[in-house]
């Protein structure tokens, strides 16, 4: 020990709060790199609606992950704040355009204040119970405001809902010529937002009110013994959380200039849920990826397959068995393993569960798309083509094919899974040794 | 005539929230694809009686239905259980996503047609001119039935005896050498049964399609939390009030401006408010589930026969 006081745990040596250190600056000058630079390498005006998609997804991921990773609700209604923020967030555009002295840019800002609104009205009821009944009762409260959205067609425009225009008001950036009209102006301003809220929502971790949120969520009856009002912070919690769904709101509003009441439906609700969930709630970046992952079903993938609904319902399902930590979780326990050493013991074994997995998931595909070509989309021929190999959903050598790659895959891949198993805790066995080495060696 | 529709329909929802809360009260699992199940039910009571007739699938159907619960509480659900309550709900989350796309690749996207049989396929009697259904009053008939048996087997029987105590006292049911795993799936796959039972009976009395799940779902919520969590008693008075309460409103257009006319005030397009006087109780009816619910939370958060307070 080279300590001059090794008998001193390093853990009580005074610690220094610095927010700006060394790592946090690089991790966000990247992040802010990043957004300034997508643009550049996607060119095309479609990759660019994407950008935008994702940037707001990311937005709304986020503010969902306060709730269900940072305080442990399970929310399924919060397409209500987001989609309410839109609502109102259009009506102002209008008045804009009717002559409201309010720039452009900050319209996302109103949907923010109109979801911190809804959230403070609504939020007062559901978080009146923790836990599953909170889940219920989100569920209720969306199926109400969803419903009353088609009552009041004077607001919510009806069946066809409303539309607006974001070219139009004032201010001293619509003078520079920063209109809105193309895309690019709307992109960068949904980076600016990101970048703020993902900031802010990172910055509202640290504090007090996040730090009591964990501790809700880990023991909701111990936080209240030490004298928290465990129902007050879940109440606060979802004011904020609805702040920034109401901005992704707002966002959205820019972005498409319409509104209908389906951005109200559960059906939305339960994306954010799910997505989240994929990216995984337990680190703070989690959610971004999970946006990432929603746009890319819902634009990309669901243009390929019809069935992609299927795919990411049995792979979130899949997910919630194996792997509860998402997509995050995963990427930062091989991160770990890198760290170790570990990484390159499971290079066969992870090529093995690639390779056969691949081939078990091209018989899955095969069935279920010749599935739904028989069921769905019958007027359109039975000829199918999944990864370049054409099939016939009418023939029964398709079939016995399909299902002889699946279950052989699938055979491989277990085996594989095995082996991968057996190398993944004897690792896990191997770090836990070395920290706990390399904690002996600090004290 | 109305008020039977309304307690029909409300015993039709009582099956299903009786599944639910039976299953949430011995596990603390809320099986968010409950409704799945029974869109299942519907679905396979179709099939089977496609291929013999209604009575034959009346017994398969909710067999078929536990079966699937059973297997899939024993090799998912199970699995997630060391993850907590929000694992368990999300993998049913996942569940119900499932279920429905894979009902869709089955049977298609839209309805099928799934009908009364026959026998049953008559007016019972007349009244005011309008008649009732003999279906209807089969339905009654049905849930009541699986009221009474239920309760039975849960006060009466040996089964029911080990199952409460098993809801209790885990750790000394065991020990008494009962396997508590398994009358936990048996309980899911029970409560899936009378799920599929009650899409049996629903499913040709009102329509058989992909999108019925999600239109109980919700209300079945609905009832549970109203009535209070894990009471079967409190679900019972919730489905037969939301069910009369959603049965009255079709039929009736009142709004507050006829109320306030006979109070004396006149409401008029210029009053503050007017989209909101002017709706009609007909109108509001979809909501009114819910509206019931926010007051009920407001009100008394425990639900009408509840005891716990969280």
């Amino acid at each position: 020990m080279t300590s001059p006081n090794s008998s001193t745990p390093s853990a009580l040596r005074p610690l220094h709060f610095k927010p700006l250190n060394g790592v946090r600056i690089v991790v966000w000058t990247t992040y802010a790199l990043i957004l300034l630079a997508l643009p550049l390498v996607a060119q095309s005006s479609f990759a660019l609606t994407l950008l935008c998609m994702t940037g707001i997804a990311a937005v709304a991921c986020l503010s969902y992950n306060m709730l269900l990773g940072q305080a442990g609700m399970l929310s399924f209604g919060h397409a209500v704040y987001t989609g309410l923020g839109t609502f109102v967030a259009i009506q102002t555009m209008n008045k804009i355009l009717g002559g409201w002295p309010l720039p452009m840019w900050l319209v996302p800002l109103v949907g923010g204040f109109a979801g911190l609104g809804f959230g403070a009205l609504l939020g007062y009821v559901t978080t009146r119970k923790a836990g599953t009944p909170f889940s219920m009762i989100t569920l209720g409260v969306g199926e109400l405001v969803f419903a009353s959205a088609l009552m009041f067609p004077e607001f919510f425009g009806g069946e066809a809902g409303i539309n607006s225009n974001r070219t139009g008001g004032t201010g001293w950036l619509h003078d520079l010529g920063l209109t809105f009209g193309p895309q690019i102006q709307v992109y960068y301003l949904i980076a600016i937002y990101l970048f703020i809220c993902t900031a802010a929502m990172y910055a509202f971790t640290m504090t007090p009110l996040g730090r009591i949120a964990n501790a809700v969520r880990d023991n909701a009856e111990r936080a209240e013994f030490v004298g928290y009002d465990t129902r007050w912070v879940r109440y606060l919690i979802v004011m904020v959380s609805s702040f920034f769904a109401g901005v992704a709101g707002g966002l959205t509003a820019l972005n498409v200039e319409a509104a209908t009441a389906d951005l109200l439906h559960g059906v939305r609700s339960g994306g954010y849920l799910l997505f989240t969930f994929l990216g995984g709630v337990g680190f703070f970046f989690g959610p971004i990826i999970g946006a990432v992952l929603l746009v890319f079903s819902l634009v990309v993938l669901s243009e390929i397959t019809k069935a992609w609904q299927l795919y990411v319902g049995v792979i979130f399902l899949i997910m919630v068995v194996y792997a509860p930590g998402g997509f995050s979780a995963l990427l930062m326990l091989n991160l770990r393993r890198i760290k170790y050493g570990e990484w390159r013991k499971m290079r066969w074994p992870y090529a093995g569960m690639m390779f056969f997995g691949l081939i078990a998931l091209w018989g899955i595909a095969a069935i279920v798309e010749m599935a739904y070509q028989i069921q769905v989309a019958a007027g359109s021929g039975s000829e199918v083509t999944i990864a370049g190999i054409a099939l016939d959903s009418s023939s029964h050598t398709s079939w016995a094919v399909a299902i002889a790659v699946m279950v052989a895959g699938g055979a491989a891949f277990e085996y594989w899974r095995r082996k991968f198993a057996k190398v993944w805790s004897d690792g896990e066995e191997r770090i836990a040794e070395a920290a706990k080495k390399a904690e002996a060696a600090i004290v | 005539m109305s008020v039977l529709n309304g307690v029909s329909y409300g015993l039709l929802l009582f099956m299903l929230s009786a599944g639910l809360t039976l299953i949430f009260s011995m596990m603390g699992v809320l099986n968010f694809a409950h409704a799945s199940f029974y869109m299942l039910g519907a679905y396979f009571a179709f099939q089977v009686s496609e291929w013999t007739n209604y009575w034959v699938a009346f017994l398969v159907a909710p067999m078929l239905v536990a079966l699937m619960g059973g297997l899939f509480e024993r090799f998912i659900l199970r699995k997630t259980h060391k993850f907590g309550h929000v694992a368990e709900l999300l993998v049913t989350f996942g569940l119900s996503f499932v279920i429905l796309e894979l009902v869709q690749l089955i049977w298609g996207r839209t309805a099928v047609d799934y009908k009364v049989p026959a026998a049953l396929d008559g007016s019972l009697f007349k009244l005011f001119n309008s008649s009732f259904p003999e279906y209807r009053a089969f339905m009654m008939l049905v849930a009541v039935g699986m009221l009474v048996g239920l309760f039975l087997m849960l006060k009466k029987t040996r089964i029911g005896l080990v199952i409460q105590a098993a809801l209790t006292h885990p750790e000394t049911t065991e020990a008494l050498g009962h396997n508590v795993p398994r009358v936990f799936a048996m309980v899911f796959a029970g409560g899936c049964a009378l799920a599929g039972l009650a899409g049996v009976i629903g499913g040709n009395a009102f329509i058989t399609e992909p999108g019925m799940a999600q239109a109980v779902g919700a209300i079945i919520f609905v009832v549970v939390v109203v009535g209070g969590m894990g009471s079967l008693g409190g679900a019972l008075i919730a489905s037969v009030l939301i069910g009369l309460m959603q049965t009255f409103a079709v039929g009736l257009d009142w709004s507050f401006i006829g109320g306030l006319k006979s109070l004396g005030v006149e409401v008029t397009p210029e009053t503050f408010g007017y989209p909101v006087w002017k709706l009609k109780l007909s109108q509001v009816g979809p909501i009114l589930p819910y509206l019931l619910l926010v007051v009920m939370l407001v009100v008394r958060p425990k639900g009408i026969m509840g005891t716990r307070d969280d």
